[in-house]
């Protein structure tokens, strides 16, 4: 599967990585964004505006599917379980963010090991650094976005700092890796 | 660190020898939560952790209470309270006596704010909060009723947000550093123990909030304990989850009403 990990300036690479995706991937993918507590959900809606891919909130114990673009409930961590079930949890926020990149990335690459492919997108903080590198040493697939295109540098080259081995990537070239490792 | 594998070893002692089951808990909310805990206290191995657990009860207090206790804040999540205000606040007003259970209360945000709350809508007099939870720590510090004063500004903010039209702070008395609640919001309210895997119905009451509990719960746990609230509730009670919980899978769903959908208000209809 995929998860993505996106926070200030993330939104429209979100929308553009959707946009580029093969039309019949049998992966699920999940993005963890940054978002504001107390704001109506309106993520979800956009995002199925650019998809033929079902959008939908993680929801708590569900089984994770094919076919579904799952996100992160705002002001909740996601994890997974070892029966491929969403858990939601409310514990304190991790680098100031609740959902936290790392605790899902490390949460998900528990469960996934080598299947699972994680990629960080731009952002302010540094929230996902230590997440893609235990992806990376569990032999997952891991992305960075080229911090030189990245609206906000800090959490790309944080995640770059932190593990040397990642894939660093410009926007169309995150899409084309995608949809490669989908097949 | 720990993984899953090593999981079960644990909960098998713990059960043994304190009596605790966590066999119904969600594995990787517990295994973040235990990973932590031994980051804390500086534990390296699963061996040491095990020792620790084993020789030093005091350690075990202060584990269960980093395993099951979350911070909350007060009046998280505004709109809920408003709910709250809006669609159950009348109907308890028709009781003579009002009896509310706030289950999993962790440091006693929510049942202070709940409390504030009825205090405004002349309902405290009548009303008895008993509010429970797992972790005999937590319930300490719950009764103090201390909070450090860091987060004040958000929590007026929220306490506005709700619909409440005094002040948040009037409630308490600070040092600049931390305050304390009024002793008047507190005497209504009983702490005790009460641990939702073992423990049966010990009161009815007539509104249960249970909020952000569940979810730490795998689904058969989940529905044993909202069997344990339908059992608490008369007929027209109420029972309040956490936004991302729900009774729709659950087997007492079909006598419950939804009072407030995205609120996770319900009411026993049967």
């Amino acid at each position: 599967m995929i998860i993505i990990g996106g926070s200030g300036g993330s939104f429209d690479l979100i929308l553009s990585i959707l946009q580029g995706l093969d039309k019949e991937m049998n992966m699920p993918i999940v993005i963890i964004l940054h978002r504001l507590k107390n704001t109506k959900a309106i993520l979800e809606d956009f995002l199925q505006l650019h998809t033929h891919y079902t959008v939908k909130e993680a929801e708590d114990k569900e089984f994770l599917k094919t076919g579904y673009i799952y996100t992160a409930p705002s002001d909740y961590h996601l994890l997974l379980e070892e029966n491929f079930r969403f858990s939601l949890d409310t514990s304190e926020e991790v680098n100031f963010s609740r959902p936290s990149i790392d605790v899902s990335f490390e949460s998900f690459s528990r469960v996934l090991k080598e299947n699972c492919c994680g990629i960080i997108l731009s952002g302010a903080n540094q929230d996902g650094a230590i997440g893609l590198q235990v992806i990376g040493k569990n032999g997952g697939e891991t992305i960075v976005q080229d911090p030189k295109e990245a609206e906000f540098t800090a959490m790309p080259e944080a995640a770059i700092a932190k593990y040397k081995n990642h894939s660093v990537c410009a926007l169309n070239n995150i899409i084309k890796k995608l949809n490669y490792y989908a097949k | 660190m720990i993984e899953f594998s090593d999981l079960e070893e644990i909960l098998v002692l713990i059960q043994k020898q304190y009596g605790y089951d966590f066999s119904g808990y969600s594995r990787a909310s517990l295994l973040r939560r235990i990973n932590r805990f031994m980051e804390i206290s500086d534990i390296g191995t699963i061996v040491h952790l095990k020792n620790q657990l084993v020789n030093d009860p005091d350690k075990f207090n202060g584990f269960i209470n980093e395993i099951v206790v979350n911070i909350s804040e007060f009046f998280r999540d505004p709109d809920f309270f408003k709910s709250l205000l809006n669609n159950v606040f009348p109907y308890l007003e028709s009781y003579p006596k009002i009896n509310i259970w706030t289950a999993g209360c962790s440091f006693g945000e929510e049942t202070y704010s709940l409390a504030i709350l009825l205090k405004e809508m002349g309902l405290m007099q009548k009303s008895r909060i008993y509010a429970t939870d797992i972790s005999a720590k937590a319930l300490e510090k719950a009764k103090k009723g201390i909070f450090p004063n860091n987060n004040f500004k958000e929590y007026s903010n929220n306490y506005f947000s709700c619909g409440a039209k005094e002040s948040f702070n009037q409630y308490f008395v600070s040092d600049g550093q931390k305050s304390i609640i009024n002793s008047e919001l507190k005497k209504d309210i009983l702490f005790s123990r009460h641990n939702l895997v073992t423990d049966g119905v010990f009161k009815e009451c007539q509104l249960i909030l249970c909020r952000n509990v569940l979810i730490y719960f795998d689904e058969e746990l989940q529905n044993k304990v909202l069997q344990l609230f339908y059992d608490s509730l008369p007929v027209y009670g109420f029972l309040a989850l956490g936004n991302k919980e729900t009774l729709r899978f659950s087997a007492v769903h079909d006598k419950f009403k939804i009072i407030d959908k995205k609120e996770k208000i319900y009411q026993k209809i049967k």
